[in-house]
C-alpha cells in the first residue's frame, strides 16, 4: 500500500472512529426498583379511583396500549409500568362482563431512533383509544408529535424532562411532577436535609441527564461548586473522580441513569471520597446496587414517585396478579391506566372523546390528584426522597 | 443523535472549558490512572495490530473477543462462589490463586473465540480470495453476531460487579494515589507485552509471523505454513485481549456486558493506530499514550470530551505522520 492511499484509508478510518464514538450516544432509559421501609410513607386515598368502577360499564372492541421498553433498555422500569397497567385492566375486567378492555403491548426498546415506528404501529390499530406511555424523556420527544397528529391520547408515567410539555401536544399529559419540580425538590434535599454546602453536579449526555441537571444547578446557586459531563457506556471515570477528589464536595448529584451510575459511586468509594452521592429517578432501581457494591451505602434518590409502601390493597392485589412486587412507577402506570379506563366506562367510542374525557378529568388517584392543566401537566407533583438501607432502597420521606 | 447537540442549543454553562488550574492540579492522579487504562488499551492494540501485520485486515470482531473475556472473568468468579456486593477478605494467595485461574479462563477463552472466529468467518473468505472489502463488512458482521449472541444470553444490563482485590492506596508519587491496582495493571500490562515481543522477534513462530507479513507468498515458499501462521496470530491476539479482560475486569468489575468492548475497541484501534498499526512497540505507546490523553483532555475540557480529544489527537497524529508515530512495521525488514 502507497504511503498515500495509507494516509487516506487511516484518516478515514479514524474520521469513522470519531463518527462511531459520536453515535454511541445514549438510548433514553430510566429506573425502577424495590422500595421498602416505610418513613411516612402515603396511605392509599379513600376516595382514590378504582378502575373496578361500578361494574356496569357497557363497551365492546376497545384496547388500550402500553407502548415503551418492556425487553429493551432498561427493562425493569418498563415492565414496573406496564405490570401496574395490567393490573389496572384485570381488575376493571373482571368486575364490568359487559366491557372488556384489550391491552396490546408494544415495544419500543426505549429507543429514540424506534420509538416513531412503533407509534405509528400503534396509530394504525383503530380500536385503540388511549396510550399508556412513553416511559423516557428522549422517545417522548422523538414520537410525541405523531400522538399529537393522531390525535391518540398518551400519557406518560415517568417521562420526566420539562421541556416535553411545551412542543403543543394536544394529546400529552404526564402522569407525575417533572424535573421541573425534581431540580428544585433535589437541590433543597441536597442543602436542607443532607447539609451540604458545596455540591458537584455531575450529568450524562441525554435529554433527561442534561435537563435535570440545569434544574438542579439553578437552583442550587453558588452551591453548585463544580460540575462535569460523562457520556453513556462510560466505565472508567478516573478524571471526573479525581476533579471531584480535589474539590472535595459535601455531595455529589449524579444527573443520570444507572448503567454509569454504578461504576461511578464505586470509584468515587474507592478513592475514599465519603461525599454523599444523590441520584435521581433514572438511578432509583436495585440494578444501581448491583453494580455500585460498596459504593451504593452513601447513596440517597430523589424521585417523582410515590412509595407504595403503604399502598395496601394495592399491593397485594399486584403481588397476586402479577406475581412480583411493584417497583418504582408502577402506581403511576396503574392510576394514569385508570383514567383511561374511566374514560372507556363513560361511555366514549372514538379518540376525541377520550381526549377530551382526559383533557376535563379531575379525580383523586392512588398516587396524587389527577387533574392536567392545558399543556398537559398536574398541579400536584410530590417528590420524594429515598436512601439505601440493608442492600434496599427505602423511602426517606416526601421533600416536595 | 440530538440530545448530543442539546449543550450548544440551550445550556446556560460553557459547552468547553479550560481548566488548566485543574489539569496541572490532578496531573499525576490523572497520569497513574492513565496509564492503568492505557496499559488495557495497549493489550487490546496488540490484537489489531498483529492480525493487520499479517493479513492487512482490521479485525472489528477484536472489541467483542475481549468482551467474551470479560463474560469469562465474571463467570469465573461467580463459579468459584463469589457473589456481587462488598469486595470478600481473602489472603494474598487465594487472590493469586483465584485471580490466575480467571485469568488463564479469560485467556482461554478469548483465544478460542478469536481462533473460531478466524475459522468461521475469515478462512473461507480467504479460500475464495474473496476482496478485502468483504472481509471487513464480514468482521463488523461478526462483532454483532457476538455482541448480540452475548446480549441474548446475559441481557441488556450489566452483571452484578464482583471483586476479589479492593484497591487499596499503596505509596504516593507527586501526591498522586498508586494503588494495588495501579500497580498490577500497569506492570502487568508492560510485562505481557515483552512477552508478545519476544514471541514475535525471537522465537521460530514468531519469525514465522513475521515472514508471512513481509511476504506470504515468498514465505509459503520458504515453507512456512501461512495457514497455521494465521491461527496462532489470531491466538496470540485473543490471548492478550482475554488478559485485557481480566485487568479491565480488576478496574472496572461492571465491564461484563453485552455491548462493552464496543468503544473499548475502537479505543484500542485507535491506539494501534496511533502508534503505527502492525507495530507492537507502537500499540504499547499508543495505548499508554492514548489513556494519557484522555485523562488530561478530559480535566482540561470537560469529561464529555473524553473520546473527542482521544480521536481528535489521533487525526492530527496521522497528519504528519501518516503511519502512526513509529511507523507500520510488523511487514517492514528493519523490525
Amino acid at each position: 500500500m502507497s504511503g498515500a492511499r495509507l494516509t487516506r484509508v487511516l484518516v478515514l478510518a479514524a474520521a469513522a472512529s470519531l463518527a462511531l464514538g459520536a453515535c454511541a450516544a445514549r438510548d433514553q432509559g430510566s429506573s425502577s426498583g424495590d422500595t421498602t421501609g416505610s418513613a411516612a410513607a402515603p396511605s392509599q386515598a379513600a376516595d382514590a379511583a378504582n378502575p373496578r368502577g361500578d361494574g356496569n360499564a357497557v363497551c365492546s372492541g376497545v384496547s388500550i396500549a402500553y407502548a415503551g421498553t418492556i425487553n429493551g433498555n432498561s427493562a425493569a422500569l418498563g415492565q414496573n409500568i406496564l405490570r401496574g397497567a395490567d393490573l389496572a385492566v384485570k381488575q376493571h375486567n373482571e368486575a364490568n362482563p359487559n366491557c372488556q378492555v384489550t391491552l396490546k403491548q408494544f415495544d419500543t426498546e426505549g429507543k429514540p431512533d424506534k420509538a416513531p415506528g412503533i407509534v405509528t404501529q400503534v396509530i394504525n390499530e383503530p380500536d385503540i383509544l388511549g396510550v399508556v406511555g412513553l416511559p423516557f424523556s428522549g422517545e417522548s420527544k422523538a414520537a410525541g408529535n405523531l400522538f399529537n397528529q393522531a390525535g391518540l391520547v398518551a400519557i406518560t408515567p415517568s417521562a420526566t424532562n420539562p421541556a416535553l410539555a411545551d412542543n403543543g401536544w394536544k394529546t400529552f399529559f404526564r402522569g407525575m411532577g417533572n424535573d421541573a419540580a425534581q431540580g428544585p425538590a433535589a437541590a433543597k434535599f441536597l442543602t436542607e436535609t443532607l447539609k451540604a454546602g458545596k455540591v458537584c453536579v455531575i450529568e450524562d449526555d441525554s435529554e433527561y441527564g442534561i435537563g435535570l441537571a440545569g434544574q438542579v444547578r439553578d437552583a442550587l446557586g453558588s452551591k453548585a461548586s463544580c460540575s462535569d459531563k460523562v457520556k453513556t457506556g462510560q466505565t472508567d471515570f478516573s478524571a471526573v473522580v479525581n476533579k471531584i477528589s480535589a474539590e472535595s464536595p459535601d455531595a455529589i448529584f449524579f444527573s443520570g441513569y444507572y448503567p454509569e451510575a454504578g461504576p461511578f459511586a464505586q470509584q468515587l468509594n474507592d478513592k475514599g471520597i465519603t461525599a454523599k452521592f444523590v441520584a435521581p429517578d433514572g438511578v432509583k432501581d436495585a440494578e444501581f446496587l448491583k453494580g455500585a457494591g460498596a459504593g451504593a451505602t452513601n447513596a440517597y434518590f430523589t424521585c417523582p414517585c410515590v412509595p407504595e409502601d403503604n399502598f395496601t390493597d394495592f399491593t397485594a392485589a399486584f403481588k397476586q396478579v402479577e406475581g412480583a412486587d411493584p417497583g418504582t412507577y408502577s402506581p403511576e402506570g396503574y392510576d394514569v391506566m385508570t383514567v383511561l379506563l374511566k374514560g372507556i366506562d363513560s361511555g366514549v367510542t372514538d379518540r376525541a372523546a377520550m381526549l377530551e374525557f382526559v383533557q376535563n378529568y379531575d379525580g383523586q388517584g392512588l398516587t396524587k390528584k389527577f387533574k392536567w392543566n392545558d399543556k398537559g401537566e398536574l398541579a400536584d407533583t410530590p417528590v420524594w426522597s429515598y436512601r439505601v438501607e440493608n442492600g434496599k432502597i427505602v423511602n426517606n420521606g416526601q421533600i416536595s | 443523535m440530538y440530545p448530543a447537540m442539546t449543550p450548544f442549543l440551550a445550556q446556560s454553562e460553557p459547552w468547553i472549558s479550560f481548566d488548566v488550574a485543574g489539569l496541572a492540579e490532578q496531573f499525576w492522579n490523572n497520569t497513574v490512572d492513565g496509564l492503568a487504562q492505557g496499559g488495557i488499551y495497549a493489550l487490546v492494540a496488540l490484537g489489531y495490530t498483529l492480525v493487520y501485520g499479517v493479513l492487512k485486515l482490521i479485525n472489528f470482531a477484536h472489541s467483542e473477543v475481549f468482551v467474551v473475556g470479560a463474560f469469562a472473568t465474571w463467570l469465573t468468579f461467580y463459579v468459584l462462589g463469589f457473589r456481587a456486593g462488598v469486595t470478600p477478605e481473602l489472603s494474598v494467595v487465594e487472590i493469586i490463586l483465584f485471580l490466575g485461574i480467571a485469568c488463564v479462563v479469560a485467556m482461554a477463552v478469548s483465544g478460542g473465540t478469536a481462533v473460531l472466529l478466524e475459522r468461521v468467518a475469515y478462512r473461507p473468505l480467504r479460500n475464495r480470495n474473496a476482496p478485502r472489502l468483504v472481509f471487513l463488512i464480514t468482521a463488523i458482521g461478526a462483532s454483532f453476531a457476538i455482541q448480540q449472541t452475548l446480549r441474548l444470553i446475559f441481557g441488556l444490563n450489566q452483571q452484578p460487579q464482583i471483586r476479589l482485590l479492593q484497591p487499596e492506596p499503596l505509596f504516593r508519587v507527586f501526591g498522586a494515589t498508586v494503588t494495588n491496582i495501579h500497580v498490577i495493571l500497569i506492570v502487568a500490562a508492560v510485562l505481557l507485552w515483552f512477552v508478545a515481543d519476544y514471541f514475535i522477534n525471537r522465537t521460530r513462530l514468531g519469525r514465522g509471523i513475521r515472514a508471512v507479513a513481509q511476504d506470504p507468498d515468498t514465505a509459503t515458499l520458504m515453507g512456512v505454513n501461512k495457514e497455521r501462521v494465521i491461527v496462532i496470530t489470531f491466538l496470540v491476539g485473543g490471548l492478550l485481549a482475554g488478559a485485557a479482560a481480566l485487568f479491565y475486569m480488576m478496574r472496572i468489575p461492571q465491564g461484563a456486558i453485552y455491548n462493552g468492548g464496543f468503544l473499548l475497541g475502537i479505543k484500542a484501534f485507535t491506539a494501534a493506530v496511533l502508534g503505527g498499526i502492525g507495530n507492537l512497540r507502537g500499540a504499547l505507546l499508543g495505548g499508554l499514550l492514548l489513556g494519557l490523553v484522555e485523562n488530561y483532555g478530559q480535566s482540561l475540557f470537560g469529561g464529555e470530551w473524553k473520546d473527542i480529544v482521544a480521536f481528535v489527537v489521533l487525526i492530527v497524529v496521522l497528519m504528519f505522520r501518516p503511519t502512526g508515530i513509529l511507523g507500520e512495521s510488523l511487514g517492514k525488514a528493519r523490525v
